[in-house]
């Protein structure tokens, strides 16, 4: 009986343990306190984000709006075109800068013989209205002898003013803009003559040392030239590179030597890239400097491995039965790839290329190497060019102490991440259009 | 070992006399090798043409490894490896000069689970003429699709719906479009690997209907787990075990009077 007893027990004390109310409760103690932490991570990221989102935006909307003067000029003839040729060179010279400033003391109705006047009206408008006005002119050179009423862009240190980003009780001495002229933005602002338009400029214009004169064009043609390379380049490679790999290499030590190299190149941080496109397609190769071409180039080594890892993951999901089928059928290797592994594969290699891309877009630290931060304020026509790219140019212009500098960071900023945005909906997009519903 | 075993299976296929046969395939000392492991030992079979043999045993008996033998599906496999002769018509299989693409037209498969291509129905009987070049133009291979539909049984069904995705069907409707694939591109042997096994007991009857079908028209190889199965379709059977071809004859013979014990251990349930 006793040995009956001692058998029993074990099972009983196992039943009591399960039975135990406070082994319950701890339990569902432990569960509530799991779900609560990770809640509160995700709270606290998402915290993060609207923060970060939100100092961006605060700081960078302002960017979309730029002070313009309005002002009713007189293109003269005698100082645009002199000779009456309408010679193209000639238009080209005229100082129109000075149009612009007589307009604006005509409006002002200020005596322009006083020198410190003069000074102070030079001051009001933005050396970019010689070029507003010149492109005018060029593209209808009837207007010449008549007056025109046009927005001419407005000085930085009055956009700042307007903007609420210059103290008005710093003395005027220390005041990048005098009592005189705050007062002649009040007036005019008040008249309705100075106001914030929308900025176009952000997004045509190239690099200038005047923050209302610089924009984002130069660097979004650079960025678009370098995607298309990047595209061109690195999502056939990548794609036939996965498709060996998975279908017809044999698997060996060689194979497997390749897919941990690969696997690794995906972690390589990105600046090493910048040095290896700077030692080999620079120095070696001696293609020209700050081009775009080899930052799509470099961006394109970087994005390889990315591309190729998300091409062999989705072609690895393929399931088997479908290949067997293809080849049951009779079709070739190569007919079985491409007529039904990778229409299948489609969707995984579409949103590992758009990842990729977006990467490869973001990415700042190669293109300095390349020397991509460069002063180009003209428009590249062909890869080869000088160019600069999105986010070098948002590190360039954060480097840049005034206060248009600062914003126009901020507004670059936004830019870059609504490209992001718009690549990443266009990645889901096209997931769920390619994907077989069946 | 002489006279009639007590089998608890009723062969019920329609017998076909031995003489008016003749070898579609020859298999002579077949043997496969996965890396080290043999899988397959000297296998040596006859398979006779419009007629269905079975091939039955317990799992991993070799029966699927010799099958996709014939239409060289162990290709595939990187570290598998054949040896022996293996002749369809007397042409040897293996023989180089003989593309394997051709081959595997020659010799259509049908799978154990169904696998029909993520396309249309059209498109999955289509796709094998349409690669092969065995049509000139699209009311031929309208034609061909119809065909093989037909033949498959499946046409009534979805002539409606030609152009809706095959893998929408039901399980059997679904083998029976693989079949009709397999057809399309005119073999001469039809290979299916437990064509049944994922299918329910009415899908499983309407595809063995279809296979007796068939034979008249092929040289069906089938390989089952369900020994009743190989008794109510085939003609011949031949019975695997452990890498070895233990038996093959009639299928009454190999149900009634199995020469072997182990075959008539199996057939009367003992094991596997």
């Amino acid at each position: 009986m006793a040995q009956e007893t001692i058998v029993d027990a074990a099972p009983r004390q196992a039943m009591r343990g399960l039975n135990d109310p406070t082994l319950l409760k701890r339990r569902y103690a432990a569960e509530r306190r799991f779900r609560i932490i990770g809640l509160a991570a995700v709270l606290f990221g998402f915290v993060f984000l609207v923060v970060l989102l939100g100092s961006i935006v605060a700081n960078g909307w302002s960017a979309f709006l730029q002070s313009s003067i309005k002002l009713d000029v007189q293109l003269d003839t005698a100082i645009i075109d002199p000779t009456g040729k309408k010679d193209i060179d000639e238009l080209y010279r005229a100082d129109y800068t000075a149009l612009a400033r007589k307009a604006l003391i005509a409006k002002l109705g200020v005596d322009a013989n006083a020198r410190p006047v003069r000074r102070d009206i030079n001051g009001m408008l933005s050396r970019g209205v010689d070029v507003q006005l010149r492109d005018m002119v060029i593209a209808d050179p009837t207007l010449i002898g008549k007056t025109v009423t046009v927005w001419l862009l407005a000085h930085g240190n009055v956009d700042a003013l307007v903007k609420g980003h210059i103290d008005r009780a710093v003395p005027q001495e220390r005041r990048q803009l005098n009592d005189r002229q705050v007062s002649w933005v009040d007036k005019l602002h008040a008249s309705g003559d100075l106001k914030r338009r929308f900025n176009s400029g952000l997004f045509t214009f190239g690099a200038s040392s005047q923050p209302e004169t610089s924009g984002l064009g130069v660097a979004l043609i650079g960025s678009l030239f370098m995607m298309l390379i990047v595209v061109l380049l690195s999502v056939p490679l990548g794609v036939a590179a996965a498709a060996y790999l998975e279908e017809f290499a044999p698997k060996n030590r060689w194979t497997d030597l390749i897919e941990v190299n690969i696997n690794n190149l995906a972690a390589v941080p990105s600046i090493v890239f910048g040095l290896l496109g700077l030692a080999v397609f620079i120095n070696f190769m001696d293609l020209p400097r700050s081009a775009s071409l080899i930052g799509g180039l470099v961006l394109s080594l970087m994005t390889l491995p990315t591309v190729i890892i998300a091409t062999r993951a989705a072609i690895r999901a393929v399931p088997p039965s479908i290949r067997e089928a293809a080849l049951g059928v009779g079709a070739s290797p190569m007919q079985t790839l491409f007529h039904h592994v990778l229409p299948l594969a489609l969707p995984g290699i579409l949103t590992g290329t758009i990842i990729g891309l977006v990467q490869a877009l973001g990415e700042t630290a190669p293109l300095l190497m390349i020397g991509m931060v460069a002063f180009v304020a003209d428009y590249p026509m062909t890869p080869m060019e000088p160019a600069t790219a999105l986010p070098v140019q948002i590190y360039m212009w954060a480097t840049s102490a005034e206060r248009g500098f600062v914003e126009r960071t901020a507004g670059a900023t936004l830019v870059l991440l609504g490209f992001l945005f718009v690549m990443n909906a266009v990645a889901v997009y096209l997931r769920h259009k390619v994907e077989r519903k069946w | 070992m002489d006279g009639q075993v007590q089998s608890p299976i009723p062969v019920t296929a329609t017998p076909v006399a031995d003489t008016k046969q003749k070898v579609k395939l020859e298999a002579r000392k077949v043997s496969v090798f996965y890396g080290a492991k043999q899988a397959l030992f000297d296998v040596s079979i006859d398979v006779m043409d419009k007629a269905v043999t079975a091939f039955i045993g317990p799992s991993g008996c070799g029966k699927s490894t010799f099958l996709r033998c014939i239409n060289r599906m162990n290709d595939t496999i990187p570290i598998c490896r054949v040896t022996g002769d293996l002749k369809l018509e007397g042409q040897d299989i293996h023989d180089p000069s003989l593309d394997v693409v051709e081959l595997r037209a020659r010799v259509g498969m049908v799978f154990q689970k169904p696998n029909p291509f993520p396309k249309s129905i059209y498109e999955n009987v289509a796709y094998g003429p349409r690669i092969h070049g065995l049509t000139r133009n699209r009311q031929e291979l309208d034609e061909v699709v119809q065909t093989c539909l037909e033949k498959a049984g499946l046409f009534k069904e979805v002539k409606d719906r030609l152009q809706e995705p095959g893998t929408g069907l039901s399980g059997g409707q679904q083998q029976r479009l693989c079949i009709a694939r397999a057809i399309a591109t005119r073999p001469d042997v039809i290979l299916m690997d437990e064509p049944c096994s994922a299918l329910d007991p009415i899908a499983t009857a309407k595809i063995e209907e279809l296979i007796d079908e068939l034979r008249k028209n092929y040289c069906i190889i089938i390989v089952t787990h369900s020994m009743q199965q190989a008794a109510r379709v085939s003609q011949r059977t031949a019975f695997f075990h452990l890498g070895v071809l233990v038996e093959e004859g009639a299928t009454e013979d190999i149900f009634m009077k199995p020469v072997d014990k182990r075959t008539q251990d199996y057939i009367t349930g003992r094991f596997g």
